[in-house]
């Protein structure tokens, strides 16, 4: 079943009619949604460089037009690192691991312990967008929680030619 | 090929019972050989019956599977627990010879697995000699050592014969609400070791020619505390099975048994293709990392177990990746999970994969053609020894859910950077609720009888939200898609608890740009109640499930318990009194109403059996979901209608969403969107002026490490994993740059760690054949 590009949008703010939805939910799959989707969200870009792969709401792969190096970009623009990095290591982090900090957000009694759990938020350094919330344990290694196989994605799966990748040094 | 009978079946004494002439054993040993040689299941490589006949093999598929569905629904109302009746605990799976599942109803289909593994469990140890399997026999079984999830769900299998020959089998299994263990509950929390755990049936034969033995009847009654609820559920099981055994034998009249037989084993090949075919479809190709974890906080007065070495804190930790390889298969490895504990959340191999099922159905995988196909293309990796592994016969599963949707809430948000990469946004889902409060608890009812309670009230948690919407809120349970918070007068029909309120619990759902769904709140006045007992069973220090993407976890757990609460004077006298929700547990309203009452108001989210009377309260307290996106991007419409609809606590609009909101003279709040803007830049600003780099601050929690500063329930976790998972200790140590000598041993924490060393496996006991589903 495939959807317009005005329905796509749709779903991209959140605005999508229930009925849409719910084919988008109960038929097949549309292979096309993936091209289309990154063309919607190339056009709302403050940047033109290249969308390799959206990661969140305001977080992508990108091809640097000047370099063809691909990298972790924040949608304002902020590169946080290679794309093969993880991209947490180079943001900056807030950690609340108090209870005064717990409840900031939770009531009282509705928050984790802190001593069991602390909470990790993980913001752009220049624009200080929340990219992630990560909840552990204390000591618990940052996670790297999504590396994916771009190649075989665009070729063996979409047919899609993989864009030009300059690595890094 | 097919799976065509054996053209010269063993005749005479040898001759087994399976269609053609083939033992069970050597059934299933032909299937799974050609199943790992071709990569196809029992070596379908061609689906001939469907490929040949594709409408006959829908008309077979759909006549079944609704007959399946059909059976579910008659029987549940021979049920007289509102477990069974009212929250749909139940289901109905149709196997083919060898145990594989075929399809199945729809309900509490986790047990896809688990009745296969019982089925299995008899192949395997030759239950066709001893005890023998006729027609028209019945079996139960509710082993949680053989991949049951926990003793209350309780099998009835039959087998199915087509002119002498066995041809498959029908399994049943209810939730039943007492299985006899240390407290009364199905899925208490006083008992540490199996041999508290419960009444437990090893594919036990309970009966012939239709016909349930009258020593089973008067034994199995009286291991139960609930025994009418007992009986009539063994006969919900037994209807539903009877049912799909008559809908099997007409089915094989009609379109002939070579038909049925085909579709029988190509429906296992069929699904194990549609799962890779979506896995195609829907996903990216790559690694997914995530964790999930929750808390066992029993180093508390209040938690009364009978043995040393398990009155101390711990953690769950399970860990997993997910690796989707360029074909469409996929891999799930959990390296690095915890050990299992003297507690009763551990689970079997089996309960652990067949769940994710459950999960998957809503996601992956949701079509009609559930059976164990789909486990045919999943490779898992379950370290032997871990909670969803365990090494030890003596372990405890009754409330296994505690640790399974603590687990499996990581697994969404690994599908999920898939789904939202791929743009279909419509599929993300921040991930599931832990399905608590547990309320439970008995003694003698408003009857004047024996009973146990277990309310079934959090079938429907807050679900986490999507990339395109906020979660539903008070609405399902990740173990029953089907999820219900039943109706509270047939709660207190069968409770002698009398509801004082129930509303939607703000704040429990996690902030994000979308919310997760919030769970609710039920208050319960103890009435007409004789040497009754109760307890809390959910989620407190932890908050098992993460927000996705920028969004916050669901808030966590707490107990709220009043005793001695003077409400019958209270009453009498016209008084106000505690009435509806909680609100705001910061700010409790009730307190003060109730100033000579006992209360117990805490983190201490779970509990063993404490004594209440009449005019006690109990708050039973529905999770909330995660959220998605940064709360800063939430539209402040939105915010305000939340704070409106009794979802958010008005505070937190400013404080987490930057959302100022004023209350017009109606009492409604509106958002005031210039100010909202401004605070809004406010906050990107604090959140630059408090945090620092990731790798600063990382040197000091390096630091900790270092002087192992953490409390002993964090270091137990790790120290555990770090023993059964070397990979993940080698990835711990490589991460916080850690001198090649560090360790962490449980021996050094001085806490006990009774399990740690010594262990046997319910496969070292004479004459047991276990069945092995993963990889260890």
């Amino acid at each position: 079943m495939a959807y317009t590009r005005a329905k796509i949008a749709d779903l991209v703010d959140g605005k999508i009619d229930h009925d849409t939805l719910h084919q988008m939910l109960a038929t097949p799959k549309d292979p096309e949604r993936f091209s289309i989707y990154l063309e919607i969200l190339q056009q709302r870009m403050p940047w033109d460089d290249k969308i390799i792969l959206p990661l969140g709401p305001k977080l992508y792969m990108v091809q640097r037009k000047d370099t063809k190096q691909w990298k972790i970009r924040c949608e304002c623009g902020h590169d946080f690192c290679d794309w093969r990095e993880n991209w947490k290591l180079f943001a900056r982090v807030h950690v609340r691991d108090t209870p005064e900090k717990m409840e900031e957000i939770y009531p009282r009694l509705m928050t984790p312990t802190s001593s069991w759990q602390v909470l990790r938020e993980y913001y752009c350094p220049e624009c200080g967008t929340l990219h992630d919330v990560e909840a552990p344990t204390p000591w618990y290694p940052v996670i790297r929680d999504f590396e994916p196989d771009i190649d075989t994605f665009y070729k063996d799966w979409l047919g899609l030619p993989v864009p030009e990748r300059v690595e890094a040094a | 090929m097919n799976v065509n009978v054996r053209p010269q079946g063993a005749q005479g004494a040898t001759r087994g019972i399976v269609r053609g002439g083939e033992t069970l054993k050597e059934h299933r040993d032909r299937l799974m050989e050609a199943t790992k040689r071709t990569k196809h299941y029992a070596g379908l490589e061609k689906l001939e019956l469907r490929d040949t006949q594709p409408i006959h093999y829908n008309k077979l598929f759909s006549r079944l599977r609704a007959g399946v569905v059909d059976a579910r629904e008659t029987a549940k109302k021979i049920a007289a627990s509102p477990i069974v009746e009212q929250e749909g605990e139940l289901c109905f799976t149709l196997y083919n010879a060898a145990g594989d599942s075929i399809l199945t109803s729809t309900g509490i289909i986790i047990h896809v697995g688990t009745m296969g593994a019982a089925i299995k469990y008899m192949i395997e140890n030759d239950w066709e000699s001893n005890p023998g399997i006729h027609d028209k026999d019945l079996f139960c079984n509710n082993d949680c050592l053989i991949g049951n999830v926990h003793p209350c769900d309780i099998h009835t299998i039959v087998p199915i014969f087509w002119e002498g020959e066995l041809i498959g089998w029908v399994g049943g299994v209810t939730h039943v609400i007492d299985t006899g263990s240390v407290g009364p509950g199905s899925m208490s929390t006083g008992q540490v070791q199996r041999f508290g755990d419960g009444y437990q049936i090893t594919c036990r034969k309970v009966g012939a020619n239709d016909t349930l033995f009258r020593d089973w009847l008067h034994e199995s009654q009286r291991m139960v505390r609930t025994t009418r609820y007992w009986m009539l559920d063994e006969r919900t099981r037994i209807a539903g099975c009877h049912m799909i055994r008559k809908l099997v034998e007409e089915v094989v009249a009609e379109e002939g048994i070579e038909a049925y037989w085909k579709f029988a084993y190509e429906a296992v090949e069929h699904g194990r293709q549609g799962l890779q075919n979506r896995i195609k479809a829907m996903t990216i190709p790559g690694t997914y990392r995530q964790v999930g974890f929750v808390d066992v906080p029993y180093a508390h007065e209040d938690v009364r177990v009978p043995s040393d070495f398990a009155k101390l804190d711990t953690i769950m930790h399970s860990p997993s990746e997910i690796t989707i390889r360029g074909d469409g298969t996929w891999r799930l490895d959990f390296e690095g999970a915890s050990r299992w504990g003297w507690h009763t959340y551990n689970a079997h191999q089996v309960s652990f994969t067949s769940g994710i099922w459950v999960m998957m159905t809503q996601t992956l995988i949701p079509s009609e053609m559930i059976n164990d196909g789909a486990a045919y293309g999943t490779e898992f990796r379950l370290p032997k020894g871990t909670w969803m592994n365990p090494d030890d016969r003596r372990v405890a599963f009754s409330y296994s859910w505690h640790f399974l949707v603590s687990s499996w809430t990581a697994l969404w948000r690994g599908l999920s950077r898939s789904y939202f990469g791929r743009g279909y946004l419509e599929e993300v889902n921040a991930g599931n609720a832990n399905t608590s409060n547990w309320l439970q608890g008995g003694g003698f009812n408003q009857y004047d009888e024996i009973h146990a309670v277990n309310s079934f009230e959090c079938a429907a948690n807050g679900t986490g939200a999507t990339a395109v919407h906020d979660g539903l809120s008070h609405a399902a349970a990740i173990w029953n898609p089907e999820g219900d918070m039943g109706d509270m007068e047939i709660w207190e029909l069968a409770e002698p608890l009398i509801y004082l309120g129930r509303q939607i619990k703000a704040s429990s759902g996690g902030a994000g740009k979308y919310r997760g769904g919030c769970g609710f709140e039920s208050l319960r006045m103890v009435w007409n109640a004789k040497d009754w007992t109760m307890f809390f069973m959910g989620n407190g220090h932890i908050t098992s499930d993460w927000g996705l993407m920028g969004g916050y976890p669901a808030a966590s757990g707490y107990r709220f318990a009043a005793h001695d609460t003077g409400l019958k004077e209270l009453i009498a006298s016209g008084a106000p009194l505690p009435f509806g929700g909680d609100t705001d547990p910061q700010n409790p309203t009730w307190d003060a109403m109730i100033p000579d009452a006992k209360i117990k108001r805490d983190k201490q989210a779970i509990t063993t059996e404490e004594m209440f009377k009449d005019y006690d309260l109990y708050l039973n307290y529905m999770r909330g979901g995660p959220g998605f996106g940064d709360p800063i991007d939430r539209d402040p419409q939105s915010v305000v209608d939340d704070i409106n609809g009794g979802y958010l606590i008005e505070r937190f609009a400013l404080q987490v969403y930057g959302v100022v909101a004023a209350k017009g003279a109606d009492g409604a709040f509106t958002a005031d969107i210039a100010a909202t803007t401004a605070r809004r830049k406010e906050i990107r600003a604090e959140r630059l002026a408090k945090s620092v780099p990731t790798r600063e601050w990382m040197k000091g929690e390096r630091e900790k490490i270092l002087a192992k500063d953490a409390g002993d329930h964090v270091k137990q976790m790790f120290a555990s994993s770090f023993k059964l998972g070397p990979r993940f200790f080698k990835d711990f140590q490589t991460f916080w740059d850690l001198p090649a000598d560090w360790k962490l041993l449980e021996e050094e924490i001085g806490i006990p760690h009774y399990g740690s060393h010594y262990h046997m496996d319910v496969s070292e006991l004479p004459d047991v054949k276990t069945v092995q589903f993963v990889e260890q």
